[in-house]
This record gives structure tokens, C-alpha cells and sequence, in this order.
């Protein structure tokens, strides 16, 4: 009886963080939803009929809708390659013993709390750009001609400035977990005979596994959503080489001011978000097991 | 093949001495136990020997070859560590057969051994198990399992008992010393439990701060400890060692008796005292008894069941036969001495 009335009065008790809860999730969604089906243009805001799925459709056979999906997948692939691989490296110099590890340790993690835009201006602008950036001055300076990254390989430098910026956050994840691995372990290993690679092959890695599998996550959710170093570098440019599903939809909203393809294309976005999580989850959630 | 000599061999950390100079042999096939305090250097001695540490100063030779600066998987030594160290990612099998897939064994090979070794020691309904789904029990015996497919020249044993609970303990031991006589192989053990030692050991070496006190079979250092040290640590309760006038009756700077070597009385004897703790076994009566020879309780055994109780007064008498006398450097006199009185 006890825990019955319990059970009832903590309902009571939670009913309101959770209808705000829901309230929060479900008003914008379904408003998303409802715009999705009318034709409703910043141009002509007053006049929005109901189209049913023409904005779908109208969005999903935009040829720049495949390209922003392939630009997505590099994107995000591409920056979990560089932040998980790079990040282990990382991890496995800070986890040695050196006159002024701790100093090293902050700076490596200090990218993390630059913002965005910021970041990703400081890479236009005093890195990559081709005239007065560090990276062309270091070409010329050793006879070779500057890129000119944001017009040539404009892909490259979103995902090398979203590395950037997630290098530490990786390193970060994966460093603890490399603490947390016994000296015993790798003393046995050494004992059984195992070189440097094969220790790290056989212990170190599958100790990590589980950090690993946290870091692809969580990195995935906020790659899926990049946008401010888009917008403040090569806004999506050239062309839309690298325009990805987010930019495009903001562009249908912002540059185009289709509100009703916008939210089709947002109800999209969001559809291919749960897709990529359920296949995540399915791939490597059971890492997190145990 | 299994001997292993140190020769002066010295480790320091910084200006930290762990182990000043120490010369040990260890023949092939002996069961030999380090024992001794906390903090004495026996892990580190152990470790030395594993290859896990290097040497500040000496020679460590194994089967008469220089191993000194030969990194661990070269020396032909399996360790039992402490922790067990079993990688937790892998199975019961994995761990076994993981030192034999880095010596690049081929797989049948590796199969009929670890097999062998699972069989050997009754792991063979959790060999696809994970260390994690095991008891302690169970982990030490995939610890020491890891360790025998290698069919190493010698076995060290990192106080591999301490994390058992007292029960497994006991099997646990009988186990390794059973797996000593039908291996034959070389063990080193490291363990501060002088029991585990006593029981164990073909050769027991006593450390005391990096210090080698005395080497010899369990026996010898039961019957002719050669300090007070040694005295003290060996055996189980503990000796009773007296200073002052007791010791003097014997010509000595401190005498010791066994609690065992005590003869209780309630009628008379050679030094009364009032019973401070009685601890009834059973099949053993141990006494604390407050005596003024010293200050200290002093501590006796008794056969079977001695009926006293707290405060009740008894009678000790030392059996002069078995007195050991020390002199002021706390080294051991010979003979017993004379009782006067």
C-alpha cells in the first residue's frame, strides 16, 4: 500500500517538469511538422496553403540535397576519424610522465573552450588564408605555392577546423580512460612476451573501447549539426561543395525564406539523425554494456 | 633447468636504498618463499628478478646466463601477480593462451596446451568465460593457468593469496604446492604470511629492510633463528623474547621460548602471572598472561583445552632445552646456556 501511494504522489510530484518537458519537445516538433505541409514563404507570410508533401518532395529532389547528405557523412566521418585517431595519440603522450605534463595537458584541452565562430575565423582568416595565413606563409617559405583552402578544398578545411576544435574533447575522454588502466596489466602483458604494438593492441585499445564508443557517440550527435563554421567560412560555398543537411536547411529559411521547405527539410534532418543513432547504437552501444 | 643467482645486486629509487647489496642462490627446482614486513623490498626483489625493474648495481644470472639487462619476456620467468592481472576483454581461454599467440605458437599448438592447462586446473566449465564472471578463486587459477602454458624456467608468485578469503587461502595453497611437486619447476614466492611460508617452502628467505636476515628450510628457521628478527617473524604465535634478568639467568642479552616451549601450570612454576586473555581453540589454549619478567603479556600455547579464564593466575616454566639465546647485537649464542634458579 505504502509504495502504491508513494508511486501515485511522486507522479503528482514529477507531472510538471515533465508536461514542461513535453511541452518544450512536442511544440516546436509539431509546429515543424505543420509547417512542413503549407507553402509558406517569408515573401508572402500571410497567404500559407496546405501543399501536403510537395515541400518533401520539393526538398528531397533538390540535387544539392544528395550532395549536402554525401557532405554530411564526410563531414562527420571525417572529423571522428581525425578526433578518435588523433585523440588516442594524443592520450598516449599526455599519459607519459614529462617535465611540465600538467601545463601541456591544460593547453591541449584549451581549443575546446574557443567558440565556434570564433574558431573557425581564426582558421580562416589567420591560418588558412592564402595570403597572410600561417599555413601560406610556411608553403612559401619552403618554395611551395599557397592553398587557397576555402575556394579549393573547402570540405577539408570545415572538417579540419571542427577536428580542431573536438581533438580535446576526444583526448580528454580518452586520456581518463587510459589512467584507469592497470600498470599490472601491461606488466603481465610485458611478462607474456608482448612488444609496445602488441600491447597496445591487445590491452590498451580494448580498454579504451568503451571511451571510444562514448566519444563516436556523443561527437556524432553535435557533428550531425554543424553550422557556425559553415556559415562564417565558406557559407556553404563553393557551389555547395561543402553545404551540409543543416546549412541547407537554414539556407532554405534564411536565403531562400521557405519556411515550409525548411521545416520538411528540418523533419528530414531529424529522421536521418535517429537513422545514424539507431545504427550507432546497433553497432557500438553494446561496448557500453558490462 | 631453473637456477637463478643474484649477485650483489642493488636497487635504489633516487637516493631511496630499497635493497643494498644481496647475494642469493636459487637452485633448480626449489620451492624458495621471500618473507617478511611490509615495505621489507621482497616485492621489489621479485620484481627485480622479472625483469619488471632494473637493477641499480649486480648481476642477476639465470641458468648461467647474464639476464641482468634482459628485458622480462627473455628471462623465461612467468609471474602471478597480486592482482591477478587477467585482461578483463578477453575470455578464460584468451588469457591463457595470450603469452603463447605473442610467442607466435600456431594455433593447434596453442589449443592442445591451453586445453591441457584448463584441464589441469579444473577450468574447463568457465574457460569461455570472462574474468569478471569468476570467483577469486577462480581468477587466480586462470592467473597461474596464463603462467604455466609457458612452461617457464621458473614461476614467481607476487602474494598471489592475499586477495582470497581465508578458507580459499588454505586450498589455494595445497593447490600450488601440488602443482610444485608435479611440475618441479622453480618458484619464487613472495608473501608477508609467514605461514604460507612455513608450509610451502623448501627455502625461505627472510628479508628485513632489503636486507637478507637468514636462508633455510622452514625448519632450520623454526629451530636456529639467527637473530632476534627472524625469531620474532618465524613462527606463529610469535616468540616470547625477554631482556634483563631472565636473560641473564641464561648468559644472554635476550632469551626467547616459544609459546609452544612454555609449560603451564596452575600449582607452581618458574614465573607467575595472571591470565589477560584466554583464546580457547579447542584443540589449542593460547594465553596472554601479565607477568612481572616482562613487560609485555607473555604468550603461551597449550595442547588441547587448559581450563583458565581471564585474571585467573598461572605458573610458566621455559623448557630450558628449547631457550633461545640472543646477545646484545640480537644475533643468536650457541647452545642454551645454563638455567641458574
Amino acid at each position: 500500500m505504502a509504495t502504491l501511494h508513494t508511486k501515485s504522489a511522486a507522479r503528482a510530484m514529477m507531472a510538471p517538469a515533465v508536461i514542461v518537458l513535453l511541452i518544450w519537445m512536442i511544440v516546436p516538433l509539431a509546429m515543424t511538422l505543420y509547417f512542413s505541409t503549407l507553402n509558406y514563404t517569408l515573401y508572402n507570410p500571410f497567404s500559407t496553403p496546405f501543399v501536403g508533401f510537395e515541400n518533401y518532395s520539393y526538398f528531397l529532389t533538390d540535387p544539392t540535397f544528395l550532395a549536402a547528405l554525401a557532405n554530411t557523412l564526410v563531414l562527420v566521418l571525417g572529423v571522428l576519424a581525425i578526433t578518435v585517431g588523433g585523440g588516442i595519440l594524443i592520450a598516449l603522450l599526455l599519459d607519459q610522465d614529462f617535465y611540465g605534463v600538467n601545463i601541456v595537458r591544460l593547453l591541449v584541452i584549451a581549443p575546446f573552450f574557443v567558440m565556434p565562430t570564433v574558431a573557425a575565423l581564426v582558421w580562416k582568416n589567420m591560418m588558412m588564408n592564402p595570403v597572410y595565413g600561417v599555413i601560406g606563409q610556411l608553403l612559401q617559405s619552403i618554395g611551395l605555392a599557397p592553398i587557397d583552402w576555402m575556394t579549393d578544398v573547402p570540405l577539408l578545411s570545415i572538417v579540419i577546423i571542427v577536428a580542431w576544435q573536438w581533438l580535446p574533447f576526444a583526448t580528454l575522454i580518452l586520456l581518463t580512460a587510459l589512467q584507469s588502466l592497470s600498470m599490472d596489466q601491461k606488466e603481465a602483458a610485458e611478462m607474456d612476451g608482448a612488444k609496445a604494438l602488441s600491447i597496445f593492441w591487445y590491452i590498451t585499445l580494448p580498454h579504451m573501447s568503451r571511451a571510444i564508443t562514448v566519444v563516436i557517440l556523443i561527437q556524432t550527435i553535435f557533428l550531425l549539426s554543424i553550422y557556425a563554421e559553415i556559415l562564417v567560412t565558406t557559407q556553404g560555398g563553393p557551389g555547395s561543395q561543402s553545404t551540409n543537411i543543416t546549412y541547407l536547411v537554414a539556407q532554405q529559411a534564411t536565403s531562400y525564406g521557405d519556411i515550409g521547405a525548411a521545416s520538411a527539410g528540418g523533419i528530414v534532418a531529424v529522421i536521418l539523425a535517429n537513422i545514424v543513432a539507431i545504427f550507432l547504437v546497433r553497432l557500438i552501444g553494446k561496448n557500453l554494456d558490462a | 633447468m631453473g637456477q637463478i643467482h643474484l649477485e650483489k645486486v642493488r636497487k635504489a629509487f633516487g637516493d631511496v636504498v630499497i635493497i643494498p647489496e644481496l647475494d642469493l642462490q636459487i637452485e633448480d627446482g626449489e620451492f624458495v618463499v621471500f618473507v617478511g614486513p611490509s615495505g621489507c623490498g621482497k616485492s621489489t626483489l621479485l620484481r627485480l628478478i622479472a625483469g619488471l625493474e632494473d637493477v641499480t648495481g649486480g648481476k642477476i644470472v639465470i641458468d648461467g646466463k647474464d639476464a641482468t639487462t634482459l628485458p622480462p619476456a627473455k628471462r623465461g620467468l612467468a609471474m602471478v601477480f597480486q592482482s591477478y592481472a587477467l585482461y578483463p576483454h578477453m575470455s578464460v581461454r584468451k588469457n591463457i593462451a595470450f603469452p603463447l599467440k605473442m610467442a607466435g605458437m600456431d594455433k593447434a599448438e596453442i589449443d592442445k596446451r591451453v586445453d591441457y592447462a584448463a584441464k589441469t586446473l579444473n577450468l574447463d566449465n568457465y574457460i569461455d568465460r570472462r574474468p569478471g564472471q569468476l570467483s577469486g578463486g577462480q581468477r587466480q587459477r586462470v592467473a597461474i593457468g596464463r603462467a604455466i602454458v609457458r612452461e617457464p624456467e621458473a614461476f614467481l608468485f607476487d602474494e598471489p593469496l592475499s586477495n582470497l578469503d581465508a578458507a580459499l587461502r588454505v586450498g589455494m595453497r595445497l593447490e600450488i604446492s601440488e602443482l610444485h611437486q608435479r611440475l618441479k619447476t622453480t618458484m619464487i614466492y613472495v608473501t608477508h604470511d609467514q605461514v604460507e611460508a612455513m608450509t610451502m617452502a623448501d627455502k625461505i628467505v627472510v628479508l628485513r629492510a632489503g636486507n637478507i636476515e637468514q636462508v633455510g628450510s622452514p625448519l632450520e628457521l623454526y629451530l636456529h633463528p639467527r637473530n632476534t628478527f627472524v625469531a620474532g617473524f618465524i613462527g606463529s604465535p610469535k616468540m616470547n623474547l625477554l631482556g634483563g634478568n631472565e636473560a641473564a639467568k641464561y648468559q644472554a642479552a635476550t632469551m626467547g621460548v616459544r609459546p609452544e616451549h612454555i609449560r603451564l601450570s596452575t600449582a607452581d612454576g618458574a614465573w607467575k602471572g595472571t591470565v589477560k586473555v584466554s583464546e580457547h581453540l579447542g584443540s589449542d589454549t593460547f594465553l596472554h598472561v601479565e607477568s612481572p619478567v616482562h613487560d609485555e603479556p607473555l604468550t603461551v600455547r597449550a595442547g588441547g583445552e587448559f581450563p583458565v579464564h581471564a585474571g585467573d593466575v598461572v605458573y610458566l616454566t621455559p623448557e630450558p632445552d628449547k631457550v633461545h639465546r640472543f646477545d646484545d647485537k640480537g644475533l643468536a649464542m650457541k647452545g642454551n646456556g645454563r638455567a641458574i634458579g
